[in-house]
């Protein structure tokens, strides 16, 4: 198992520094110039040339690499050329709220999930099971910031029940758990629709075999059966999709977090980007990477602990 | 049928709710906002929503601007200019302190425009200082400027939000702390969420500002900003960013909506320093083929004034030419073929603002019927900026110009991104800036107006208008926006007016 980690620890860390080299060539051959988006148009050819040298954007790209990866060791991730302060008090100041959106976002996922998949698996081919399907099926065809839209014209506009954005800080839990209702809702709805299919289907897979049916011959009560013995069976394609999924919760966020108004990290790579300010890009395109990597690594070993059989294989 | 109501108020404690809101002595009003600036220094970043939200409220300059544009007086209380109208004497308020508590003097006017004038100044409004040849303190309260040639919109320029007065001891710090004079003092920034201001009890104002706190809430999403007014999470939306939801406010009560001036020309930009645009018949062909009042309706929703030049049309010395190229598809398409570009492609490269995006799709059509294939591309700010903008890499684009006075753009050269460069017309700006009588110079204004529009030098589109969005009950926000700045001392909410 140890010497499994270390190789997937190494593999993690060479995909990182991959990333990093292909996100700083991407930023840097991209038409845009940091000093002109911070100064306008109306600003002097020789403002901006004072700029471009404070920001130390004179040195040749190499250079400017070297320097950032040097620095990224180091645990210094660079000032950012808009904002002027350090990238990584940036992050640090937006990754709690995206975080938990993104991990209520997958909890509330896997909540529908399970829930409409195993219903619909045990009414198969009866009115439950249609439901389940016709409602999953405009899930998936619904864009998430539509969805956001209708929420947000029901719970805030219509019965102002929550906020219809905005977010007032985690010194003030109720307020953040409020503000976060709506975006977590519109957020899984449409993840959980697309797994809700899959466990339906894994589920019905598992339903026909023999262990199942020997399992219902000794007399157990259908919800037992499907708890007990086809449920753990049936996770392993899900845990996949839920892997597979955490990246696009995580870029999903970026546009929940438009139509909330949130202050995430989503917001700070779309408003990065469009002042072209590379070093906060870098550093926040890198931290996603690492973020989905270290998801599919965790998949890895969550299969080994619901799958002896791999257990066995990686042992 | 009596457990759904329950379980709504369950529901409803369960997440917290305050039903029943406490009632709120304090004066807070909540300003909805498009764009979030990065920094807080109107004097080194150009975003328009720094000098938006703190410029006359947290930073003060000598002179302010009033809604209708005129300039009247800040910290400096009065000034004398000499005859030759080089030499401008500042007298300054006295007792002014910033928020830190440091004294405001002459030194710091000094320091401020010292600092805008250095060759290494990063003050994207540096145009406006270069005409300065020195600042000089002579006491206190009174500082001295003399200028390179005379200026008749310096008095304006020192009002803007870039001439903001810092003090050195607290300047690094203003890009995320501002600290100015204003009657307002910085109370904190969420990035991505909010800015917050509190009334400067110490300003020699104090007691005529009725609000006690502002907070700036940042609402890029004209959806989300709808809903935000709905739910009464905001107060407040000036510059509201779409047009086609302004009706559903106005049958609203609870609202009041605006449509007011600004200083935006919005241009169909025609690079001058490319073929087939150096032929002037072409210019004029593409005029020909713009049905202004069409492009309002589809892209501004009947919200905007139409122009035929590159002046305001509430300015002083407005001519209106929208009538020097009338439409006239037929005109436009003869003119094409004479040219030798009929059924060309073309491409109108834009920036990704609705305005923009919305009038590219219409030109197009309107250009496909005189004969021309034009292809629009929506590309990203920071894209066009460099692009269009810095390489002028572009057939045609269009955006608004913002600043004021700025006929002087096409006096800029070929460098810059028009690609137009012409010396009577050069000639002319110089003649209007170093004018100091105001009939004369309205006089050169027009003449500058029609020069532009006779040399069909663009497609001249509409007047960028400010929609606003208001609670019926706040009063004392600008419904035009002369600068970019909008004061809020005067502002009022609710009945204590």
């Amino acid at each position: 198992m140890s010497l499994f980690l270390l190789r997937r620890t190494g593999g993690l860390l060479l995909t990182l520094l991959a990333i990093s080299v292909v996100v700083f060539a991407v930023m840097n051959v991209l038409p845009g110039d940091p000093a002109l988006t911070i100064l306008g148009i109306d600003a002097t050819e020789d403002a901006r040339i004072a700029l471009r040298t404070q920001l130390g954007l004179d040195d040749p790209a190499p250079v400017r690499y070297i320097q950032w990866i040097a620095g990224i060791v180091r645990g210094d991730f660079g000032t950012s050329y808009s904002f002027g302060v350090p990238v990584a008090g940036l992050i640090a100041e937006r990754l709690p709220l995206t975080l938990s959106l993104a991990l209520s976002g997958t909890c509330l996922t896997l909540v529908i999930a399970l829930a409409a998949g195993l219903y619909a698996a045990s009414r198969h081919g009866r009115t439950g099971d249609w439901a389940v399907m016709i409602l999953s099926q405009l899930g998936i065809a619904i864009p998430a910031f539509w969805l956001a839209i209708l929420l947000v014209l029901l719970f805030a506009v219509t019965l102002r029940w929550l906020p219809p954005g905005g977010f007032p800080g985690w010194s003030d839990p109720t307020g953040s758990l409020r503000s976060l209702v709506l975006p977590t809702i519109a957020l899984a709805a449409v993840q959980g629709a697309v797994l809700a299919r899959v466990t339906r289907s894994s589920a019905l897979e598992v339903m026909r075999l023999d262990f199942v049916r020997t399992a219902r011959a000794t007399g157990l009560s259908p919800a037992r059966v499907l708890w007990r013995h086809v449920l753990p069976n049936a996770l392993v394609p899900v845990i996949t999709i839920v892997g597979m999924q955490f990246a696009g919760v995580v870029t999903g966020t970026i546009v929940i977090e438009n139509v909330f108004y949130l202050p995430g990290l989503g917001r700070l790579i779309f408003q990065s980007i469009s002042n072209r300010d590379i070093i906060t890009v870098q550093a926040l395109v890198l931290m996603v990477a690492a973020v989905v990597v270290l998801a599919n690594f965790t998949v890895d070993i969550a299969y080994a602990l619901i799958d002896p059989r791999l257990k066995a294989r990686l042992a | 049928m009596f457990q759904k109501p329950i379980s709504t108020l369950a529901l409803a404690a369960a997440l917290g709710l305050g039903l029943v809101q406490a009632a709120d002595a304090e004066a807070l009003l909540r300003s909805g906002l498009q764009q979030e600036p990065t920094t807080l220094d109107p004097t080194s970043d150009a975003t328009a929503s720094i000098a938006g939200m703190l410029g006359q409220n947290v930073y003060e300059s000598l002179t302010t601007v009033d809604e209708s544009g005129a300039v009247l007086p800040q910290l400096a209380e009065s000034w004398d200019v000499s005859e030759d109208g080089l030499t401008y004497t500042f007298h300054l308020a006295d007792g002014v302190a910033f928020h830190d508590g440091t004294v405001f003097d002459a030194e710091d006017v000094k320091f401020t425009f010292d600092r805008a004038m250095a060759e290494d100044s990063v003050n994207p409004a540096k145009r406006y200082f270069s005409v300065i040849d020195s600042v000089e303190v002579i006491d206190p309260l009174t500082v001295k400027m003399t200028l390179k040639q005379p200026d008749a919109f310096f008095l304006f320029n020192v009002a803007q939000g870039s001439a903001s007065i810092v003090a050195p001891e607290s300047v690094e710090a203003d890009k995320t702390a501002p600290v100015g004079t204003g009657p307002f003092r910085f109370d904190g920034w969420t990035r991505g969420d909010r800015l917050k201001l509190v009334r400067n009890d110490d300003h020699r104002n104090a007691g005529a500002v009725a609000l006690d706190r502002i907070e700036f809430r940042f609402v890029a999403d004209p959806a989300s900003a709808t809903a935000a007014l709905m739910a009464g999470e905001i107060d407040a939306y000036p510059g509201f960013g779409a047009p086609e939801m302004l009706p559903q406010f106005e049958a609203d009560p609870r609202f009041k909506v605006s449509v007011g001036s600004t200083e935006g020309e919005v241009i169909l930009a025609m690079n001058n320093s490319k073929a087939p645009f150096t032929d002037q018949r072409v210019r004029e062909a593409v005029n020909h083929a713009l049905d202004r009042a069409e492009i309002i309706d589809g892209a501004m929703y009947g919200r905007a004034v139409p122009i035929g030049s590159f002046y305001p049309p509430h300015g002083p010395a407005y001519v209106d030419l929208t009538n020097r190229w009338p439409h006239d598809t037929a005109k436009a398409k003869a003119l094409f073929e004479e040219a030798g570009i009929a059924g060309d492609t073309l491409t109108i490269r834009v920036p990704p603002f609705a305005y923009a995006t919305r009038s590219a799709e219409i030109i197009q059509a309107e250009l496909a019927e005189a004969g021309i294939d034009a292809r629009v591309e929506t590309v990203e700010w920071g894209f066009w900026l460099d692009e269009v903008y810095k390489k002028q890499n572009y057939d045609m684009t269009i955006i608004a110009h913002t600043s004021p006075n700025d006929l002087g753009n096409f006096a800029k050269g070929p460098d810059y991104f028009y690609g137009y460069y012409n010396e009577d017309f050069d000639r002319l700006w110089n003649a209007i800036t170093v004018e100091s009588d105001e009939a004369k110079r309205n006089e050169l204004e027009r003449e500058a107006q029609q020069f532009l529009a006779d040399s069909a030098v663009m497609g001249f589109l509409f007047q960028l208008p400010k929609l606003s969005v208001v609670r019926a009950d706040v009063t004392g926000l600008w419904g035009n926006s002369p600068v970019t700045f909008q004061p809020l001392a005067d502002v009022r909410i609710g009945s204590d007016m």
